[in-house]
């Protein structure tokens, strides 16, 4: 609204709500395409027609982008009530290459992630809501094991500083410090402490903000730390990430026994991070390679070039 | 209509307010302070910083207080746990990204976010990560903008656009990088900025600050080949005292004298001088163009922000402005050609110095067209503000609260009582018409108070019949009111003969240059009548009362200038105009 009136598309105080006065201080209704959308065919078709779809409280259809690690991606729409199980496996094929379902973020930036334990949840506003996630944009986002969840966190985090309008004090400055927390985590960094520090950051966040945008910007935050605290654990305390995905924690390796010494991952290397060790694993005829872990940049080209799995990340 | 009152509870106590009161008013009716940073009464109400938010029953997150309307059975807590480690995060948060360099900060110990850091026990190094880091503007003669210590508040925001309509400053970039400038990232010099200083008495912070020139004063005074004078314009008495704890508006015109001779300023003179002057060539000018079929209305030309105002908004409009230089440089001019003369000194060794309420000062006495005694030689070599002469006195040690109150130096410290209120608004067509009044008739006027110009009002309107002529007056303050007076001149409507305008919302009294107070005050306490009362009060006391009674006035035209107006008087003390447009 403040866009159209020419000024810097920053949120305005309520009340006023828009309703009442909204755009050049006229009632304005403000609401998004789905909303409009769903209201043209609830006055073609009557109320009755609508409510006979979806659950009590959450009548209808709800739109869903379906992405992620699963087999069909797209749009879908879905009853409202239609459980997360159905949606993934029915509807969406399922997680791809046999790996493990792990969690499905929905609501987009603002909304949270579910993890297979509410996998029979039936999908809902107020479901949503009590397990810490939201119906939001209507994004789901599915990922298996390969996923970290303190990687996703950040990744949202990430759209949430960029979209920041600037206007208020805790979204401009709060969520910045809350994603460099999070840059402390995933780099090994970061301690117990500021594990707490950063979860009451996110209260004082979700509190304070002006706008929507920085009241639900800590959500991946917390619903990532409700359901998978462990994860975050594992990067302070063992300074690892389980799922393999944090740079900063990752060590390639060559399991010298299984290295024939070919040296096509030293010819791969950008950074010389390689060379051959004068050790001869039994039954080969050349002498194993070795990363240097200073000067390894951890790009994976090693890894990715060997034909013999003798380079393994941990 | 009857005012609906609201009753609503806050920290269990009831409350009764008008509708419509904030959480934040209605608090302070309870007699509780709920702190703030962006909020500026009347016109910045944004919400933005958080630092005013309070528990709302019901209401999912916190509210601030400070634009959330009261309601019916509404009950209010404003300093619960959550609430009060809510603000002290909040400032936290804006110290983590400021450049805490408190100890040397212009602004240590009158910083709104240094007090509430203080109050909320904040740890300052609580949030690490990355800081701002933005270049100064230093590109005008008149202030220095330190983005580094900017909070965002956005009060010179609103100040810029709200009392002077000038907005050449706004948030730009997004997020984090979020930060005041001009537009497209130009300097300010490059842009229609007129140098009121507005923005810097209502930062909270050390953000904005007039660019210094107590470091060229200092070196003035200890040169042996300088003769060194100072000046001080008529609101910077009763501003002074409050940078040495006085109540708002104390006048302190004896002991400022002495403190100034205790400075060692070779004369101590009142720019009230150069006030009463301006009055003898602006009366002239305009008993002149009424007579002759001049340019009307005319406009005064005292306040140089509001010159750079019409320059870049109204070139068209600038035959209406009164061709006489501004006290300020009437007073260096006269010091530079007539005083010069009187105590045998080349003008190029005289260094005078004014103190000023006023930050556009300092750009005036730059412009072109501003040196009487020739090329090279400016009427005036430096412009301290109120603040930065208090800032000397404390660094000098002179002990401010236990001087002596002592005159100005003869003679150009000899001054009326319509000098004095040039410093608040209605002030110089008050004068003004004390003298073109007994001009025109010959007549002695049976009171000098034009009351109907009196008062803080934005705009100001008044009809005299000055022996059969009719003289319609409007005065404005703040430039937003001016511009209003300006569009009707555009489109042919104006009504008026003569018009003051004074950049500053209320007059010099509220100049740029002027001792700053907090928000808290600024929305508590009217400063600007406050400082007014003190003008009037010494307007009373004076025993002369109106310009042309100025016996030193006199002398300088006896032995001097001629009459007002004449061709001496011209090149001394009337100035030229650009056409800069936007």
């Amino acid at each position: 609204m403040t866009s159209i009136e020419g000024n810097r598309g920053e949120p305005r105080v309520r009340p006023p709500f828009p309703a009442n006065k909204g755009l050049f201080g006229k009632p304005t209704v403000l609401n998004n395409v789905e909303t409009y959308a769903n209201i043209a065919q609830i006055i073609l078709k009557g109320a009755d027609w609508f409510k006979s779809m979806g659950t009590e409280k959450s009548s209808g259809t709800k739109v869903f982008a379906l992405g992620g690690k699963i087999v069909n991606t797209g749009l879908v729409e879905i009853p409202m009530g239609t459980t997360l199980r159905e949606v993934i496996e029915d509807i969406g094929g399922g997680v791809p290459n046999g790996k493990k379902f792990k969690a499905a973020q929905t609501g987009g930036p603002s909304g949270g992630c579910i993890p297979a334990e509410h996998f029979d949840i039936p999908i809902d506003y107020d479901n949503l809501i009590s397990i810490g996630s939201m119906m939001g944009s209507g994004g789901m986002i599915v990922m298996d094991e390969d996923n970290c969840m303190v990687d996703i966190a950040k990744f949202f985090l990430t759209f949430t500083v960029d979209e920041s309008c600037g206007k208020c004090t805790p979204c401009r400055i709060g969520n910045k410090r809350l994603l460099e927390y999070l840059d402390k985590i995933t780099s090994g960094k970061a301690t117990l402490q500021d594990l707490d520090d950063m979860e009451k950051l996110c209260y004082y966040i979700k509190d304070n903000s002006l706008c929507g945008l920085g009241q639900t910007a800590p959500n991946p935050v917390l619903s990532t730390l409700r359901y998978f605290r462990d994860e975050y654990i594992a990067h302070i305390v063992d300074k690892k990430c389980p799922a393999g995905v944090c740079k900063s924690l990752l060590q390639y390796k060559i399991v010298k026994d299984s290295c024939i010494g070919c040296g096509m991952c030293q010819r791969q290397c950008p950074a010389n991070a390689i060379s051959r060790t004068d050790y001869i694993a039994p039954g080969k005829k050349l002498a194993a390679m070795e990363i240097d872990p200073a000067k390894c940049v951890k790009c994976g080209a090693c890894m990715s070039t060997c034909k013999f799995k003798a380079i393994i990340k941990e | 209509m009857e005012t609906k009152m609201i009753n609503l509870k806050i920290n269990g106590m009831n409350v009764t307010v008008p509708e419509g009161y904030t959480i934040l008013q209605a608090a302070r009716q309870a007699g509780i302070k709920i702190p703030t940073l962006c909020y500026l009464k009347d016109i910045n109400a944004i919400g933005a910083c958080r630092v005013c938010v309070v528990e709302v029953k019901g209401a999912r997150s916190l509210v601030a207080a400070c634009v959330f309307p009261v309601s019916e059975g509404m009950e209010v807590i404003t300093n619960s746990p959550r609430v009060m480690n809510s603000r002290k995060t909040t400032l936290e948060l804006l110290l983590s990204d400021h450049k805490k360099e408190c100890l040397s900060c212009v602004r240590n110990r009158s910083c709104e976010l240094q007090s509430l850091a203080l109050e909320y026990g904040c740890d300052e190094n609580k949030y690490k990560g990355a800081t701002s880091n933005y270049p100064l503007d230093e590109t005008t003669p008149y202030l220095v903008r330190d983005n580094n210590k900017c909070i965002l508040c956005r009060r010179c925001v609103a100040a810029c656009k709200e009392y002077q309509s000038v907005a050449v400053i706004g948030a730009n970039a997004r997020g984090f990088d979020t930060h005041i400038a001009c537009a497209f990232e130009n300097p300010l010099s490059s842009v229609a900025c007129v140098g009121c200083g507005q923005c810097i008495t209502v930062c909270p912070t050390g953000a904005l600050t007039e660019k210094s020139e107590i470091d060229n004063v200092l070196a003035a005074l200890a040169d042996p080949n300088k003769y060194v004078i100072v000046g001080t314009a008529p609101s910077v008495r009763v501003g002074l005292g409050e940078e040495f704890n006085s109540p708002i508006g104390t006048e302190v015109e004896g002991k400022m004298a002495a403190a100034l001779r205790r400075m060692g300023f070779d004369n101590v003179f009142d720019v009230d001088f150069g006030a009463d002057l301006t009055i003898m060539e602006e009366g002239a000018e305009f008993i002149s163009r009424v007579q002759n079929g001049g340019v009307l209305p005319m406009i005064t030309s005292c306040s140089p922000a509001w010159i750079k105002f019409i320059e870049h908004n109204f070139p068209d409009q600038l035959p209406h402005l009164s061709t006489c230089k501004s006290p300020q440089q009437m007073f260096g001019a006269i010091i530079k050609t007539y005083y010069a003369e009187k105590i045998g000194k080349d003008p190029k060794d005289i260094y005078v110095v004014s103190v000023m309420p006023c930050t556009a000062k300092k750009f005036e006495k730059t412009r072109p067209d501003q040196n009487a005694a020739g090329e090279g030689i400016p009427d005036i070599d430096a412009v301290l503000t109120t603040r930065e002469l208090a800032k000397m006195i404390k660094r000098m040690g002179i002990m401010f609260n236990d001087l002596p109150s002592e005159k100005f130096d003869d003679p150009l410290g000899i001054s009326t009582g319509a000098a004095v209120i040039f410093g608040v608004t209605g002030g110089v067509m008050e004068a003004a018409l004390r003298t073109v009044a007994e001009k025109l008739t010959g007549e002695e006027l049976p009171s000098v108070d034009f009351t109907e110009v009196r008062g803080t009002k934005g705009i100001k309107e008044a009809e005299y019949d000055i022996k059969g002529l009719k003289v319609k007056v409007a005065v404005a303050s703040g430039l937003a009111n001016a511009r209003v007076l300006l569009d009707q001149i555009k489109e042919g409507k104006s009504p008026y003969h003569f018009i003051e305008i004074m950049s500053c919302p209320g007059g010099c009294v509220n100049g740029g240059g002027q001792p700053i107070r907090t928000a808290d005050e600024r929305n508590n306490v009217d400063i600007k009548s406050t400082r007014a009362a003190s003008i009037y009060a010494l307007d009373k006391s004076m025993p002369l009362r109106k310009s042309h009674e100025n016996p030193a006035i006199i002398e300088v035209y006896k032995e001097y200038l001629g009459e007002p107006n004449s061709h001496k008087a011209h090149h001394i003390l009337h100035t030229s105009y650009i056409k800069r447009g936007l």
